[in-house]
């Protein structure tokens, strides 16, 4: 059963085979959601020239942001990047590229990527600097834009449940972008609060299948939180 | 006198029907949650996967992982779903969301909209708000009419690079109510004391006024 024993017990293990050069899709939405021990070891192996998918880059000094204190990222595709000095000070020293995306569009590509679509039409973007360069076309009267998808060498998402087999469950808004993050990885690693016995998920509400998943590490969480709004209860 | 960000939300809030799934940005679109009709029911939807989003959490209430577009704690009301990044903007993009609440820079007589980027100035990103342009059935814009300057912010043309095209249907400024529809900015209201003349002084595309235009009215 060994084959479908996916849990490993170091970060060592988890990013085993992670070289210099590679594309990692990382799942979460600011800092919600975000695989943090999986990143801290990125930034442990001191791995460089990656490519890195996200929604956003972390915080100076948390998540993705720890990547840009060592210059480990030489390209970030991101829909929004704002909340990071570290970040502003590379991308405008020309160390860092951005490759800004469409908060929908870098979901979709995400999503194709790990469905093995290569391409698709939408149109967000159309008439806008995203749109330069690309193919568009007009369809029953109206502009597209053709967008390829993306897939990673590694994926490292954030989930709440896990069983050995791989299938995963998120928990509320922290589930975001890991889903299809997690389809779009050669490897993708799952650092999960709890690994659970095969059956304790109910089958239909497994929210990501194992087929897609090849690492399960159990993390502790700091779970920072960006924006701490409160109403007088 | 100009309205004040309260009043424009409390403008935008008379778009609501009962029953509409509605997306709302940051800033003055936010505010609009706070003046929904009574008795009348609306489900937030916020991009980051959640439709049917509730208030801020009380202390004993928040939940790292329960936040909102805006990286805020927030909760979800009863009846919500959550869901993920692609699912959230399927919605958006198929059209599922029935209203569009956004702030902009620029606004054109053709509908188009420059809302995230200027150039000289570090670009962040233009987030969700490429999507909810193209995807909305109908896109309300909230800005001050003009900028600190006095420079419209109505324009002929956007200067700034775009979020999206020919999208725009309606604009709440802190002046006037206006429809874009043929090329043309419609006024079809203004806000208390203001005159035509200034909003026509203060409006640099195309403004169409037809008849004797309302003042808004606020309940």
């Amino acid at each position: 059963m060994a084959g479908f024993n996916k849990v490993v017990h170091s970060y060592e293990d988890a990013m085993a085979g992670l070289q210099d050069g590679m594309t990692v899709i990382a799942g979460g939405f600011g800092l919600c959601g975000i695989p943090e021990g999986l990143i801290a070891q990125i930034k442990k192996m001191k791995t460089k020239d990656l490519t890195v998918v996200s929604n956003n880059c972390g915080v100076d000094g948390f998540g993705l942001g720890i990547l840009l204190e060592d210059k480990q990222i030489k390209k970030m595709i991101a829909s929004y990047v704002g909340e990071n000095a570290l970040f502003e000070k590379q991308l405008l020293n020309g160390e860092l590229e951005v490759e800004l995306t469409p908060q929908g569009t870098l979901a979709e590509k995400m999503r194709a990527g790990g469905a093995g679509i290569p391409a698709f039409f939408t149109a967000t973007g159309y008439g806008t600097p995203v749109a330069e360069g690309k193919e568009t076309r007009e369809i029953k009267g109206r502009n597209y834009v053709l967008e390829e998808s993306i897939t990673g060498d590694f994926a490292i998402v954030r989930a709440w449940k896990a069983d050995r087999y791989g299938n995963l469950m998120f928990r509320h808004t922290s589930m975001n972008f890991n889903p299809m993050a997690a389809t779009a990885g050669k490897i993708t690693v799952a650092e999960v609060e709890e690994i659970v016995e095969p059956g304790e998920l109910e089958p239909s509400q497994i929210h990501t299948p194992g087929i897609y998943v090849q690492r399960v590490i159990k993390g502790n969480f700091e779970k920072r939180i960006e924006r701490r709004m409160v109403r007088q209860g | 006198m100009a309205l004040s960000r309260e009043q424009v939300a409390m403008r935008v809030a008379q778009e609501l029907q009962d029953g509409y799934y509605v997306n709302l940005g940051i800033g003055i679109p936010t505010l609009v949650a706070n003046y929904v009709p009574k008795g009348m029911e609306v489900m937030l939807q916020s991009e980051n996967g959640l439709l049917g989003m509730g208030p801020y959490p009380t202390e004993d209430e928040i939940d790292a992982d329960m936040i909102n577009a805006g990286k805020e704690t927030v909760t979800a009301i009863k009846g919500a779903a959550i869901f993920n990044s692609a699912e959230s903007f399927a919605m958006i993009r198929g059209g599922h969301v029935d209203l569009t609440v956004l702030g902009a820079f620029e606004v054109d007589q053709n509908g188009n909209i420059a809302s995230w980027m200027i150039p000289g100035k570090l670009v962040k990103g233009m987030g969700g708000a490429m999507d909810l342009v193209a995807g909305a059935q109908n896109i309300v814009v909230t800005m001050t009419h003009a900028d600190k300057y006095g420079n419209s912010k109505l324009l002929t043309d956007c200067t700034l690079p775009l979020t999206g095209v020919g999208c725009v249907k309606k604009i709440v400024t802190d002046l006037a109510v206006l429809e874009v529809r043929n090329g043309a900015f419609h006024l079809l209201e203004r806000a208390p004391g203001i005159s035509v003349e200034e909003i026509q002084q203060k409006t640099a595309g195309k403004l169409v006024i037809e008849g004797n235009v309302p003042e808004m009215t606020f309940n």
